[in-house]
């Protein structure tokens, strides 16, 4: 009974807790570009839930076999490999799907999320905990990009999932499907969780959960501490 | 002549990585709080683009075309960029120690860095001929410096800003990212 609430528990912290985009702040690329409708987002999220699963699985069946010294490369093969198969998968069935993410989808590879959960994560816990996280993780991605996703689409062209919306769809503030308006939206929306949530803002991205934390704190002398 | 230009200023200014195809977003907001910082960082970047697509370009062209391996691209591609950011940093250490010192701390960042692999793909999907790649590289590597060292200057005037509460740290930072974005929307009709 404990081990099933607390597989339950790995799930439902992915979705509000320590939600990967909007409360660890990882994963910023995705987050950013293919939000310019909810849909994309809804792709995306969903393409990058499956990576994730399967590389989390994976990894941490081979958990105690991959070398300490050579695990990110080992990592980056088994994520690639992964990414190549949704790849295929998207190409055949959704083709549109395919088209709209285009460059974003291969880039799912070097998505911060999916790295620092086989990091954290994966490579401590067992398959079925390791599983259950991913599924969290991944679902809570997928609901932050929805979000993303649905304001930019509303308030940018005036739609939602191919819905026009009255008074919104004649005159749409275009700037809000732009770049700018992705990165606006973003911050908007952080800035909302941390005054919901009532808690000390992040000062800095999430870098724990990031490989690179180390030598980013080398580096950076005011990088990430 | 004339296109390798019009593709090195569309890949540093208006097809901008960062401001306007969002890649690199990490060390973008990471690495962009002081103005040493973020110029080692984007010359350690720009060096590693244009190396990598000078790998990568005649591995996919010579070994996996022939061969009908396309769609091994994203495995090949970021183990030789990890491969390669390994032996430069190996390389440097050895060779040219004060470089390292100066540029050798960014280079392990770069591994998963995306705008790396995402220069390296696109020059793929663009059909690009290998000059053209790498005046597309050195394009985004120029373009993600500017974005950095541009974005260096507004955030040291935000740390005397008084900010309200929950939009300290992340969400004024992005906020900005915002507004530097909209200024580099003025370049483009720059080509038309």
């Amino acid at each position: 009974m404990a081990e099933k609430k607390s597989l339950l528990s790995e799930i439902t912290k992915g979705l509000i807790k320590e939600n990967p985009t909007l409360v660890m702040l990882l994963g910023m690329c995705p987050t950013l570009a293919v939000t310019t409708q909810a849909k994309n987002g809804i792709g995306m999220g969903l393409a990058t839930t499956f990576v994730l699963l399967g590389s989390n699985i994976v990894i941490s069946a081979l958990r105690r076999i991959i070398p300490d010294k050579v695990r990110i490369p080992a990592f980056i093969v088994i994520i690639a490999s992964f990414v190549t198969f949704v790849g295929f998968i998207l190409e055949g069935f959704v083709p549109d799907l395919y088209d709209s993410l285009g460059i974003y989808l291969t880039l799912i590879t070097v998505n911060c999320i999916i790295f620092g959960r086989a990091e954290m994560f994966a490579s401590k816990n067992g398959i079925a905990a390791s599983a259950c996280d991913a599924i969290g993780m991944g679902l809570g991605f997928t609901l932050a990009l929805f979000l993303m996703g649905s304001v930019r689409e509303i308030i940018g062209a005036g739609q939602w999932m191919g819905m026009n919306i009255p008074v919104l769809h004649e005159n749409p503030m275009l700037l809000f499907i732009m770049p700018a308006g992705g990165f606006f939206t973003l911050g908007v929306i952080i800035a909302a969780v941390n005054k919901i949530a009532d808690k000390k803002p992040p000062q800095e991205l999430g870098c724990h959960g990031c490989p690179n934390a180390s030598a980013c704190a080398q580096a950076g002398k005011g990088g990430c501490e | 002549m004339k296109d390798l230009f019009v593709i090195l200023l569309a890949a540093m200014l208006t097809d901008n990585f960062v401001l306007s195809k969002f890649m690199g977003i990490c060390p973008f907001l990471g690495v962009s709080k002081k103005l040493d910082s973020a110029t080692g960082m984007g010359i350690a970047v720009t060096f590693v683009m244009i190396c990598a697509t000078a790998v990568t370009y005649p591995i996919h062209h010579g070994i996996l075309v022939p061969n009908g391996l396309e769609y091994f691209d994203t495995v090949v591609f970021i183990l030789v960029i990890a491969l390669f950011v390994q032996l430069v940093e190996t390389m440097l250490k050895k060779c040219i120690p004060s470089l390292y010192s100066s540029l050798g701390v960014y280079l392990p960042l770069i591994t998963t860095n995306c705008a790396v692999l995402g220069v390296t793909v696109l020059n793929i999907d663009n059909n690009y001929s290998f000059i053209q790649a790498i005046v597309n590289s050195v394009g985004a590597g120029l373009g993600f410096m500017l974005a950095l060292v541009i974005f260096s200057g507004v955030r040291k005037k935000m740390e005397y800003a008084d900010i309200p509460k929950a939009f300290k740290g992340v969400p004024a930072t992005l906020i900005a990212a915002s507004i530097v974005s909209v200024s580099f929307m003025g370049f483009s009709g720059l080509f038309s």
